[in-house]
């Protein structure tokens, strides 16, 4: 690892966050209900809100003079750190919702235990994201639970979701040398609170967790699937055709 | 402004001479500007129009989200992309406020969405037109925003009640929404020559079908005196026209570009600007389905709805489960 872990930590917060929000920001106008867009949009609006804030870290620490935005838009897929889960597609609104679910189940506690972090700015950040996380945990659990125990088309279609998207949970919680460089208490604990929250759940939803033990990871390291790139050839349009410009 | 062919059902205004007891006392409250609530009588007509006309604005708030939302995945910053989320999001919720609003009335959401869904409701004109490059979310903002803030304003003093109240809200945060799409034309055209083009272009885009969100001129508009006369209109189509032309032309100069109007031109005597004839045919073409993008908003909406049938019946099969599971443990 040659980077400073802080810089590499930040990015990888910063890039969940980042594409994550991108891709629930695309159902605005497009959702099944009108309460729906409504929340859907307060969702990607703290996402890319702790997204300012975690590459704004990351552009401070590494000293280089990027921006927030520079890091945003003018990297390219393979100088991504974010984890493999966000990027899955959009699918159908379950699918959306399960890929929220099980972001925010690890998002949520991870943010409680950086609050006590050794670095202060990480700590702070933690501390302001942590109720918005809060907040997206609560309203996907909930959403989970009623449509995993509510119609057959409506449980199919959630077990359906959550079959495809188990696999890329395994990486949120691995921890590697940049996640053991974050100097604090608890980090080790998020794995068992993550299975035992979403097994809860699930239970709940009369939904079943796939028997299979693989995990995708590649995410964190930049090993990316192949939906990031279009993500980001639209995401980043306009910095790349007009460099230079301000906006 | 949102709802540009609103016909009243009425027959003439009547004098309040004519009018049988109950009217006459309903006539006389909305004379005193007292406000009307959905407990209290009111004639058909009354009920019809603002039934109409508010679910037409509704509609326009959610079919509104489409061109905008198009460009949240292509904003230009994070602050952009954030501010315009929140714009989309505060159109839903508008949306929201004015279905309430006319349910009040006695029609149900349902039965306006499906309204909309069959082609049989209407919705503003402007959302027909496309979101070509990001300076067109600029002019949206400054042109469009204006033109339903210049409509708005006097909607907070419409006789209903729950409208009136609905438009004091809407109203706050439409000026916001103006400001960010003039700081976005301020940004470009301060900006590189390419970025200053595209703001030129999307003003001479979205010029003229600005100035047809006030609806056709009142020589040609139905029942405006019906409306005006129940108080749920309170000026007429040209003069708030004028208005949002004399407002915005010394915007357009300050930013350093030109309104593409040869025709434009300050009036001395009449304190205001004189301007060119306005594309009527196109106005009724786009108003009767044949707009650039009538066919894709439609579809996007059908779309949505019918893509979202299983979230929502899923949610009711889950309510009704669960209310059963309550009976049985009593």
């Amino acid at each position: 690892m040659t980077a400073d872990p802080i810089f590499e930590f930040a990015l990888r917060m910063g890039d969940n966050c980042l594409v994550l929000g991108q891709s629930v920001s695309a159902w605005c106008g497009h959702a099944p209900i009108l309460e729906e867009d409504i929340a859907l949009a307060n969702v990607a609006l703290d996402l890319i809100g702790q997204t300012r804030m975690w590459l704004g870290l990351a552009g401070e620490v590494e000293g280089k003079g990027r921006s927030a935005d520079d890091l945003a838009f003018l990297r390219d897929a393979r100088a991504f750190r974010n984890c493999l889960l966000v990027e899955q597609p959009n699918g159908d609104f379950g699918q959306t919702l399960m890929r929220q679910f099980l972001f925010d189940a690890w998002h949520h506690p991870m943010l409680k235990t950086l609050a006590g972090a050794t670095d202060v700015r990480i700590a702070e950040i933690a501390e302001k994201s942590v109720k918005e996380a809060a907040y997206h945990l609560d309203r996907s659990t909930d959403l989970i639970v009623r449509l995993g125990d509510g119609s057959d088309e409506s449980h199919h279609r959630m077990q359906a979701a959550l079959d495809g998207l188990w696999s890329y949970t395994g990486e949120l919680y691995a921890a590697d040398a940049t996640d053991e460089a974050i100097v604090v208490a608890g980090l080790s604990d998020i794995e068992e609170q993550y299975k035992d929250y979403t097994s809860k759940t699930f239970d709940e939803a009369t939904l079943t967790i796939p028997d299979a033990t693989f995990m995708h990871k590649g995410g964190k390291a930049g090993l990316h699937t192949e939906a990031l790139g279009p993500l980001l050839a639209d995401m980043q349009i306009l910095q790349r055709s007009h460099p230079g410009a301000q906006w | 402004m949102y709802a540009q062919e609103v016909k009243s059902t009425g027959k003439g205004v009547k004098s309040l001479d004519e009018m049988e007891p109950l009217e006459r006392a309903f006539q006389e409250k909305v004379n005193a500007d007292i406000k009307i609530e959905p407990k209290d009588w009111m004639p058909d007509g009354y009920r019809k129009t603002l039934i109409r006309q508010i679910s037409q604005h509704a509609h326009s708030e959610i079919v509104g989200q489409l061109p905008e939302g198009a460009w949240i995945t292509r904003a230009p910053t994070l602050e952009r992309k954030a501010i315009l989320i929140a714009k989309v999001q505060d159109e839903a919720g508008h949306g929201l406020y004015l279905y309430c609003a006319a349910e009040t009335l006695g029609v149900s959401r349902d039965q306006m969405t499906e309204q909309l869904l069959s082609g049989k409701a209407k919705y503003s004109s402007i959302f027909n037109y496309p979101t070509l490059t990001w300076a067109d979310i600029g002019a949206i903002g400054w042109l469009v925003d204006g033109a339903a803030i210049m409509n708005q304003v006097p909607l907070q003093r419409c006789s209903f009640g729950p409208y009136s109240r609905a438009m004091i809200r809407v109203c706050k945060e439409e000026s916001f929404h103006q400001r960010q799409g003039y700081d976005i034309m301020m940004k470009l055209c301060a900006g590189t020559p390419a970025q200053k083009e595209i703001a030129q272009d999307a003003l001479d885009r979205w010029w003229q079908p600005s100035l047809m969100m006030f609806g056709p001129s009142d020589a040609e508009s139905v029942h405006s005196a019906q409306s005006m006369a129940w108080k749920i209109k309170q000026d007429t189509n040209d003069e708030l026209r004028q208005k949002f032309v004399d407002q915005t032309v010394p915007q357009a100069n300050y930013l350093g570009l030109s309104v593409p109007d040869p025709d434009l031109k300050w009036n001395n005597e009449k304190g205001g600007y004189d301007f060119g004839e306005i594309d009527w045919e196109e106005f009724f073409e786009v108003v009767s389905g044949n707009g650039p993008c009538n066919a894709d908003r439609m579809a996007a909406r059908r779309k949505a709805w019918s893509d979202g049938a299983w979230f929502r019946d899923g949610l009711m099969a889950h309510a009704h489960k669960k209310q059963a599971r309550n009976v049985a443990a009593e």
